[in-house]
């Protein structure tokens, strides 16, 4: 479970990151990269994160099955 | 991790896949539209099951001609993942087809017993069976030895049903679905330069997620045949 807490951190770290944006709700249309496009680059954002999600839980699943190799060996 | 340049690769490939096959630019296709990107989804995960099954058969054929348990181990994950690939492209086709095929509200779309009759969803659901009715087999037969040899024999059948169900047939019969009349992706004629640019890589990192999961269950496999042999 030790291995976990970098992962979660990650996770985290990757939540707050989208505040900044959320903060800009009024006002004047800013020149903001998220909602250019018609806001293609949120689902990019998404689509990433469970990228993201998928390929750290499979690392965490290798890491933990060589560890049980190392010590039925 | 062990051997890891190619989990690297394929973590590489697949963000270039999502990331790219959003934002890069792709021929305006009518009635496509930006469905088009699903190129680099759907038809990746039936590229990446075939070549899963191709890998799965080749291990039956290994173990067939060694007796080496290990090999019938590895025939069984590469099927497993294999057959999820397969599960997923039927996923995404249907979504994909629901979108573009047929549309309730536009009388020129096909009807939904149009979408039934398709060649190519029939195909596709027939060779599905068939790799289900592999692990059926497999766990119904309890000695281990002759589980082994009985499922190699099969997935050897199973692979060369493939390719009448979901590469010949489909193309002999009027359907909607697209690259009936050649080899659809893979023609260079027919696909644009700018997808092949996307299209290739993105198979390559999904064949290679396949991969993964499978050694990933190929190990845990090994792991619990050692458990039972040393108890």
């Amino acid at each position: 479970m030790r291995n976990s807490i970098p992962f979660l951190l990650a996770f985290v770290l990757l939540f707050f990151s989208g505040i900044p944006s959320m903060a800009q709700s009024s006002g004047a249309e800013m020149a903001d990269v998220m909602r250019s496009n018609g806001k293609i680059y949120v689902v990019v954002a998404v689509m990433s994160t469970i990228l993201t999600g998928l390929i750290l839980y499979l690392v965490s699943l290798d890491r933990r099955i060589r560890r049980m190799e190392r010590n039925a060996d | 991790m062990r051997k890891s340049w190619w989990k690297i690769l394929c973590v590489a490939l697949l963000a270039y896949a999502v990331i790219g096959g959003i934002l890069l630019p792709v021929p305006e296709i009518p009635q496509l539209q930006e469905t088009i990107r699903n190129l680099y989804y759907h038809v990746c995960m039936w590229f990446a099951m075939m070549i899963l099954f191709t890998t799965s058969v080749v291990y039956s054929i290994k173990y067939l001609r060694t007796l080496d348990i290990s090999y019938d181990l590895r025939a069984r994950s590469f099927a497993a993942v294999g057959l999820v690939m397969g599960l997923l492209g039927y996923g995404t086709g249907a979504i994909w087809a629901a979108y573009t095929w047929a549309d309730p509200n536009n009388p020129a779309y096909a009807s939904f017993g149009s979408i039934a009759r398709e060649p190519k969803l029939i195909g596709a659901a027939m060779a599905i069976l068939v790799y289900f009715a592999y692990f059926i087999l497999r766990d119904s037969v309890t000695d281990m030895d002759r589980r082994a040899r009985v499922s190699a024999v099969y997935n050897i059948f199973a692979y060369a049903m493939l390719f009448p169900s979901i590469w010949i047939v489909p193309r002999l019969l009027p359907s909607l679905h697209p690259g009936q009349e050649g080899n659809p992706a893979l023609n260079f004629n027919d696909i644009d330069a700018r997808m092949r640019m996307v299209f290739y890589p993105a198979v390559i990192g999904w064949t290679l997620l396949g991969a993964w999961i499978a050694t990933l269950k190929i190990r845990l496999d090994i792991l619990r045949e050692k458990k039972w042999s040393n108890a």
